[in-house]
């Protein structure tokens, strides 16, 4: 019998008068990965925040090595071997990625100095042993997702945790850097450390974990070992139905052109990350922009957004030119827009979820009478969105930011389809959200296809582009280097492209 | 006058007027790297200003030389004492941070004077301080032929003083641990939290730090410059320290640069004549000179200096 690291005992943790976690219990033994699986909203990130130090229970045990503990704050959770890597980044954009790994333990030499070097020579030696790639000198501001996701991982490693939480580690990562941290799951288990793991996608936790525990609305449903149950067994525990996992795709018109991107340059930080791009999207169309992050496919979204400046080119909107354009002037010619980062471009977390549902019209009739805000239109219309796109939360009045992670990305697709616009741009819709959730926006962003919108969508989930889109372009350094019929193709021939094959296109005939 | 004697007079005259504004836009420094807006400083100067008077005019007898420095350094300790006020509001209290401040600034002059009063049978001015913090020539170092006469000749020892203070400002900022973490709780203190630094503390830390480095320059003020306290003596350097601050942007080095040259904008209705020149204009331009180019200043380089990215924004921790 291995040994029991963690045992949580009848876990209940409440805010106000809800209860975000009732009467859990777990345990987690050496060398184990176990994978918390439940809808947005269950209460995941909740009792893991409570196991960090981050949260205090209200009431129930927990014991670490087979003695109670009280956790106090994150300090005692480090001090128990305890390394949480938050569902949202907690990094400092403005600081280097090194500072941002050292902070709050930081090496000291000769009394007060920080141990720079020797920092990075220990951080160095771990990203070698878990080929894990960051450069420590970059600010996070300016580096991709991605590698902000592994320093995140680095900074629970640095700490020399025996016990990793991981939660939605995998979220905003590539295929391909998801495969590079299941090794490390798995390398670090061999270690004999312990790993709790929540993710929405089965996939990882089939490959990945040894166990898993189900939990639906702050109660624990069951818990398994994972050989043995089918990935469909699953979800079904999960959201207590069966899921199905095809779009149903009408024949519509797909003739006229709503976007049109011509020869399109976009410079980030005086590096050309969009290179002379050419990309039309009609209506009734799911245009799919595959590509590993870092790419150019954020410069390209912000681009046509307006949220980044253009240096040449050309962005038609339903025949108008929008380049440079107040960000404005390209919300009302009718473009929606589901950004990639929920938290700083898609929400204003402190503001109540009506308020952010309102968040495109409150200046607008009958939001606004006449310079006034109208809060029972706003009220209203936020707790019709929050019942149609079946936002888990206790009232429209409690800020976004109280809110559980997929419940946020819900509300940025709610507020997004809800204004019906002609051209909606989505990039990683489904972010965070449980199959369940992922089922519905998925079936969402298609209706909006099926009754004649245009959609871009951009995605590292190749499932996602495969199943939702009528076309793919791949990007790959700022170009496309490819267009490719989802009908004909598979993810390893996606991947292949994504990795910058270049593939003979239609586009490019046309081109030459 | 010969040229290095007109050297000489504008910078040590700019030393001296710059020595105030160093301290305190260390001290706005701290508070607002810790996410603390700090328009405070100029109640935290006249606090510092008024304490370290009233110390030095009644022990100078007792304390001889050291009687400047030490009234100096409580100059310091009571801005401390009196910025933990800004310290409750803002980081135990959530108020708004400006309002705060803006209540230091109205409370402190008021204060003082009112203290004044009952100290000196209802005057509004302290008597004149005898012995400050004056000017001293280097011995040794003074007989370098044209630097030992521009730079160490009649200078300012406290502004020599404040330059070695913002370099080790700036050591402690950027290559501590301290620094580091005090610097991480005004950037993301949310992210902070999760690596166990009390938010809290660090913010109280920051603030009062801030404090005693706003009294040492209101200090500064009332020994090397007005040599008294009343309510004219701190007018507006707490805000130029604080516009010195954005202009080097919340960086200790940044700030000191930008304080020299808001010192030697002080310093022009005394410098002014000795410049050639410049010696024809009427010096009502040269007394208002300071208050102008700190406003240029602020509307030239508010807008583009990014400060701290929660600077001014209270956390709530969820328990
Ligand atoms: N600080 C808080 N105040 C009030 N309610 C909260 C707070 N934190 C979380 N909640 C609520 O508790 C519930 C559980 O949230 P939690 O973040 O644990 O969900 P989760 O299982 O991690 O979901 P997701 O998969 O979407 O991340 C949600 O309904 C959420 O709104
Ligand atoms: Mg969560």
């Amino acid at each position: 019998m291995t040994e029991t690291v963690v045992e949580m005992r009848h876990i209940t943790k409440k805010f106000g008068e809800f209860k975000a976690n009732d009467d859990i219990s777990l345990s987690l033994h050496q060398g184990e990965i176990l994978a918390l699986l439940g809808e947005n909203g269950a209460g995941k990130s909740t009792l893991m925040g409570m196991l960090s130090g981050l949260l205090e229970t209200t009431s129930g045990e927990i014991l670490i090595n087979g003695r109670e503990v009280k956790m106090k704050n994150p300090r005692d959770a480090k001090h128990y071997g305890i390394g949480m890597v938050h569902q949202h980044f907690m990094l400092i954009p403005a600081f280097t990625v090194l500072e941002n790994i050292i902070l709050g333990d930081e090496p000291i030499k000769g009394g007060v100095r920080i141990d720079y070097a020797g920092a990075e020579k220990k951080i160095q030696e771990l990203s070698d042993r878990y080929q894990l790639d960051i450069d420590v000198h970059a600010k996070v501001r300016d580096i991709t997702v991605g590698m902000q996701q592994r320093v995140e991982i680095m900074k629970a490693l640095y700490r020399e945790a025996n016990i990793f939480i991981f939660d939605e580690p995998t979220a905003a990562l590539t295929p391909q850097e998801i495969e590079q941290l299941m090794k490390i799951f798995r390398a670090l288990a061999d270690e004999g450390k312990s790993i709790i793991f929540i993710t929405h996608k089965l996939k990882e936790i089939k490959e990945a974990a040894d166990r898993c525990v189900v939990i639906r609305s702050g109660r624990v449903i069951d818990t398994v070992q994972i050989e043995g149950v089918s990935e469909e067994r699953l979800a079904e525990m999960m959201v207590g139905r069966k899921l199905r996992n095809t779009v149903e795709k009408k024949v519509v018109d797909q003739k006229q052109v709503v976007l049109d991107v011509q020869q399109l340059n976009v410079e980030k930080n005086s590096r050309l990350m969009v290179k002379n791009l050419s990309l039309q999207v009609h209506t009734g169309e799911i245009v799919g922009v595959a590509g590993v992050d870092g790419n150019g496919q954020s410069e390209l979204i912000d681009a046509i957004t307006g949220m980044q400046k253009i240096k040449s080119g050309s962005v038609e909107i339903m025949g108008k030119h929008y380049e440079n354009k107040p960000v404005r002037s390209i919300t009302e010619a009718g473009v929606g827009y589901i950004p990639e980062d929920r938290q700083t471009v898609g929400l204003i977390l402190p503001l109540s979820l009506a308020e952010n549902l309102s968040l495109k019209n409150y200046y607008q009739k009958p939001a606004n009478k006449s310079g006034v805000l109208n809060y029972q239109y706003i009220n209203e219309h936020g707790r019709k969105l929050i019942k149609d796109f079946d936002i888990r939360s206790q009232s429209e009045q409690i800020s976004v930011g109280s809110l559980s992670g997929g419940n946020q990305q819900k509300v940025v697709v709610a507020r997004e389809i809800a204004s019906d616009p002609n051209l909606l741009i989505a990039a990683n819709p489904t972010r965070g959200v449980d199959v369940g959730a992922i089922e519905y926006i998925h079936e969402m962003i298609n209706q909006e296809r099926n009754s004649g919108k245009a959609i871009l969508l951009v995605s590292f989930e190749l499932d996602e582009i495969l199943k939702l889109s009528d076309r793919i372009v791949v990007m790959h350094e700022g170009e496309i280097v490819g267009e490719i019929d989802p009908k004909e193709t598979s993810s390893q021939e996606l991947g292949l492209m994504m990795a910058g094959k270049k593939v003979q296109t239609k586009t490019q005939e046309a081109a030459n | 006058m010969n040229l290095s004697t007109t050297l000489m007079t504008i910078l040590s005259t700019t030393l001296v007027y710059a020595a105030p504004l160093i301290f305190t836009s260390l001290g706005g420094t701290f508070s607002e790297r810790s996410g603390i807006v700090n328009v405070g400083l100029e109640g935290m100067m006249v606090v510092g200003a008024f304490s370290s008077s009233i110390f030095t005019l009644s022990f100078a007898n007792a304390l001889g030389d050291a009687a400047p420095w030490v009234s100096f350094l409580v100059g310091g300790a009571f801005g401390c004492l009196f910025s933990v006020l800004h310290a409750v509001a803002t980081v135990s209290f959530r108020a708004d941070h400006i309002i705060s401040g803006t209540v230091l600034n109205m409370l402190a002059p008021a204060l003082c004077v009112f203290l004044t009063r009952i100290f000196y049978d209802g005057k509004g001015q302290t008597p004149e301080i005898s012995q400050g913090l004056g000017t001293v020539t280097v011995p040794g170092l003074s007989k370098i032929p044209f630097i030992g006469k521009v730079f160490f000749t009649q200078t300012s020892m406290v502004a020599w003083a404040a330059i070695v203070v913002a370099i080790v400002c700036w050591y402690v900022l950027y290559r501590t641990g301290f620094g580091l973490r005090l610097r991480s709780v005004g950037e993301n203190p949310a992210a902070a939290d999760t690596l166990g630094i009390n938010v809290y503390r660090y913010r109280y830390l920051g603030v009062l730090i801030s404090g005693f480095l706003g009294g040492l320059g209101g200090a500064v003020m009332a020994q090397s410059i007005t040599l008294s306290f009343s309510i004219s003596t701190i007018s507006g350097q707490g805000f130029m320290a604080l516009a010195a601050m954005i202009f080097g942007k919340w960086n200790p080095l940044g700030a000191m640069g930008a304080a020299v040259f808001f010192g030697l904008a002080q310093s022009l209705p005394i410098i002014g004549a000795y410049i050639p020149g410049l010696s024809g204009i009427n010096s009502v331009w040269f007394q208002v000179a300071p208050y102008l180019i700190t406003i240029i200043v602020l509307v030239l380089f508010l807008g583009k200096s990014v400060g701290p990215a929660a600077d001014g924004e209270n956390y709530i921790k969820s328990k």
